[in-house]
């Protein structure tokens, strides 16, 4: 993964509340078995109305969604998050997240950063009234910044140091494979295994 | 927003824990300090085609191997056609899903049970049917609804690919401890309402994002009365009302489902591992996060009017105003589903019409909720021109159905029965609503385009799917009986 310090782009307007991963991306483009190319897949259904924000050609080319509350909640699917990547955002920005969303977020890079319903409200207005203008996410002071207006947002301290430092999770769990093993010596022998396969009768 | 009530938080001081936080300390492989997330074990990691494809590629290509296929298990579910399963799956994109998930299972050496199999079916059906569901693990998978297994006292998590892939690698995840809330259910549900009732009332009450951050233990009187099949079906959408889990302590009626399932322990262990359960429950004076209450007593069969499914409301009731709705956010929310949804404001619920009833998913789609469903419409006929399909949660159940001769009694209505898997739920397969096509459906999710592209959903419980297919417009079990027709 890549270092996440600060991010410049065009902010997006998202003034929908309870975006769910089902309108972020359909189940119909799920059976993909690669984790690239689902760009057209994001917001499908919603973007077959050309007056949907996406369309818009001065948002083309956007880096920072700002959405309403609740986003990302529904389905566990991260090409919800891949489809944000492919698409070409960094930064995501919404008063709550569903859980699951925002921690497949961090897994790929892509910032979910908390912000206040007000700022929300701020923020979506200044960009309407100036469509196209640039957003500066900073990761390390953690603030959004457009034109003149600060707002600040937040995201828990693990996921922001790993954003920053651009680390994997499964290297740094493995640094604790000793005490994996430990743990697995000491389990009950009784707890469910799936193999050897048995059937009710079978011994 | 949530109308939970935040309690004093004085549990950690006085050693008292709840369900949820002894099955964390149980599991606990390390403790984060300065920040980072506890390490859990993970005692159970579940398959299915289409979030886990990408992990295994992960996996290969940093030379990982699977760390303990003696724990893993899959599934072919949410592709899977149930019409004609004897033949290849025509969509080709299904099919290289399924392919790669037979091929992946075989490289990695993970248990597959693939369509045809008797074992074959919804990830949440066939964990809890094979006996690999007990209470007090650590269950998860790559899927939202893996909240259902906490019916057990489980601690089940939905997952997404990355964390599939690191379960693959190191049986752990590194998790941050979530809070606790308890969903108390005091007194009786009358004849006709259901344990879906309950968990739609409750979403309803707390809203979709009401329980994020939170896992939540279901209690009460109500609770301890419902089987098995009905605490999976509110753990299951626990994940509706934003929630990262849904709890119920075990108790007898889980111990009788479990003995004798392929994989439930036996002999000594047997006892061993009920004496170990019997010490899960919530200590008596042990203090949750937060407490929200219900009124089993006052509960009426309930119904979605919009496209999430805390946008619910009685079946006696109407179409609620978006004007009424004080908070902005929901307000506009409402507007749009109204629109979406084609529906007018003030319109009783009940005179509402369906084009399609849909009775499955991994909601209701076990043998109790078939044969609830077979009970209201044997006998009946169904509303002219309506569409019934009912799709049986796994192989096994659809088996022990025709054991009981409720296929017949399905087929002689008029509906249609299918093989098992996902299907309408989410349209992943060939089954899909039409634009404009309304639907009561006892899955989980009225999402905007949810069963297909412009469909309109209902999220209703399977006595409601029942009656409302004999009726053409939204109905209970209570008016058939005012329509003297019992």
């Amino acid at each position: 993964m890549q270092k996440f310090t600060t991010v410049t782009g065009i902010a997006v307007p998202l003034r929908r509340s309870n975006v769910d991963t089902d309108q972020i991306i359909p189940a119909v483009y799920l059976k993909r078995v690669t984790r690239t190319g689902f760009e057209d897949a994001l917001f499908a259904a919603w973007r077959l109305d050309p007056d949907f924000v996406i369309n818009k050609k001065e948002y083309q080319g956007g880096r920072v969604l700002i959405a309403g509350t609740d986003f990302g909640i529904g389905s566990s699917r991260e090409h919800a998050v891949w489809a944000l990547r492919d698409y070409g955002f960094d930064v995501v920005l919404s008063p709550r997240f569903g859980d699951i969303f925002r921690g497949n977020s961090g897994k790929q890079g892509l910032l979910a950063g908390q912000i206040s319903e007000a700022d929300a409200e701020t923020l979506w207005n200044l960009v309407e009234s100036d469509p196209g203008i640039e957003l500066t996410v900073d990761l390390v002071g953690k603030t959004a910044r457009v034109g003149d207006l600060t707002v600040n947002f937040e995201i828990d301290d693990y996921t922001r140091w790993r954003l920053l430092e651009g680390l994997d999770d499964i290297g740094l769990t493995l640094r604790d494979e000793a005490r994996i093993s430990e743990f697995e010596a000491m389990r009950e022998s009784w707890l469910p295994q799936t193999l050897p396969a048995r059937s009710p009768e079978s011994p | 927003m949530t109308n939970a009530i935040p309690t004093s938080q004085v549990s950690s001081s006085t050693g008292l824990r709840t369900l949820a936080e002894k099955v964390w300390d149980k599991h606990l492989v390390t403790k984060g300090e300065n920040g980072t997330p506890d390490l859990i074990y993970i005692d159970l990691h579940l398959l299915h085609e289409v979030t886990s494809p990408q992990a295994f590629d992960g996996l290969r290509l940093a030379n990982r191997t699977l760390r303990r296929p003696d724990l893993t298990i899959a599934t072919e579910d949410h592709n899977t056609p149930t019409l004609a399963i004897d033949k290849p799956i025509a969509d080709l994109t299904s099919r290289t899903q399924i392919e790669t998930l037979r091929r992946n299972c075989a490289e990695f050496g993970v248990r597959l049970h693939s369509l045809g199999d008797i074992e074959q079916g919804i990830v949440h059906v066939v964990g809890p049917q094979l006996g690999l569901t007990q209470p007090g693990i650590t269950v998860v998978c790559g899927d939202s609804h893996t909240s259902t297994h906490g019916a057990f006292g489980a601690m089940a998590l939905g997952i997404g690919t990355s964390e599939v892939e690191h379960v693959m690698a190191t049986q752990t995840l590194p998790l941050n401890p979530f809070k606790t809330m308890a969903i108390t259910v005091n007194g009786a549900l009358r004849t006709g309402v259901t344990a879906k009732d309950i968990i739609l009332a409750v979403i309803a009450k707390i809203g979709t994002g009401g329980g994020a951050g939170y896992v939540l233990e279901y209690r009460g009187e109500a609770i301890r009365a419902l089987s098995m099949e009905g605490r999976m079906t509110i753990c299951n959408m626990s994940i509706e009302a934003g929630a990262r889990a849904g709890m119920v302590a075990p108790d007898q009626t889980t111990y009788d489902y479990l003995e004798g399932r392929a994989h439930a322990p036996r002999g000594a262990d047997w006892d061993k591992a009920v004496a170990y359960w019997q010490t899960l429950a919530t200590d008596e004076g042990a203090s949750f996060d937060a407490e929200v209450v219900i009124d089993a007593n006052e509960l009426e069969p309930f119904v979605t009017w919009g496209t999430n499914p805390g946008q619910g409301v009685s079946l006696s009731g109407s179409v609620p105003n978006p004007a009424d709705i004080v908070d902005a956010n929901e307000r506009s929310a409402a507007e749009r589903a109204l629109e979406y949804m084609n529906l007018t404001a003030g319109t009783p619920m009940k005179e509402i019409r369906v084009d399609t009833v849909f009775l499955g998913s991994c909601t209701n789609s076990r043998v109790e909720d078939l044969r609830a469903a077979a009970e209201i419409i044997k006998g009946k006929t169904k509303a002219e021109g309506l569409r019934m399909m009912v799709v049986p949660g796994s192989a096994r159940v659809r088996i022990e159905a025709e054991a009981e001769g409720l296929d017949q009694i399905f087929l002689d209505f008029g509906a249609e029965w299918r093989f098992a898997g996902c299907s309408m739920c989410l349209g992943m397969n060939p089954d899909q609503l039409e634009p404009g096509e309304r639907c009561a459906s006892t899955s989980n999710r009225n999402f905007e385009g949810r069963q297909g592209k412009g469909g309109l959903t209902h999220l209703v419980s399977p006595l409601v799917a029942a009656a409302t297919a004999i009726r053409g417009t939204l109905s209970s079990p209570w008016d058939l009986v005012q329509d003297g027709d019992q």
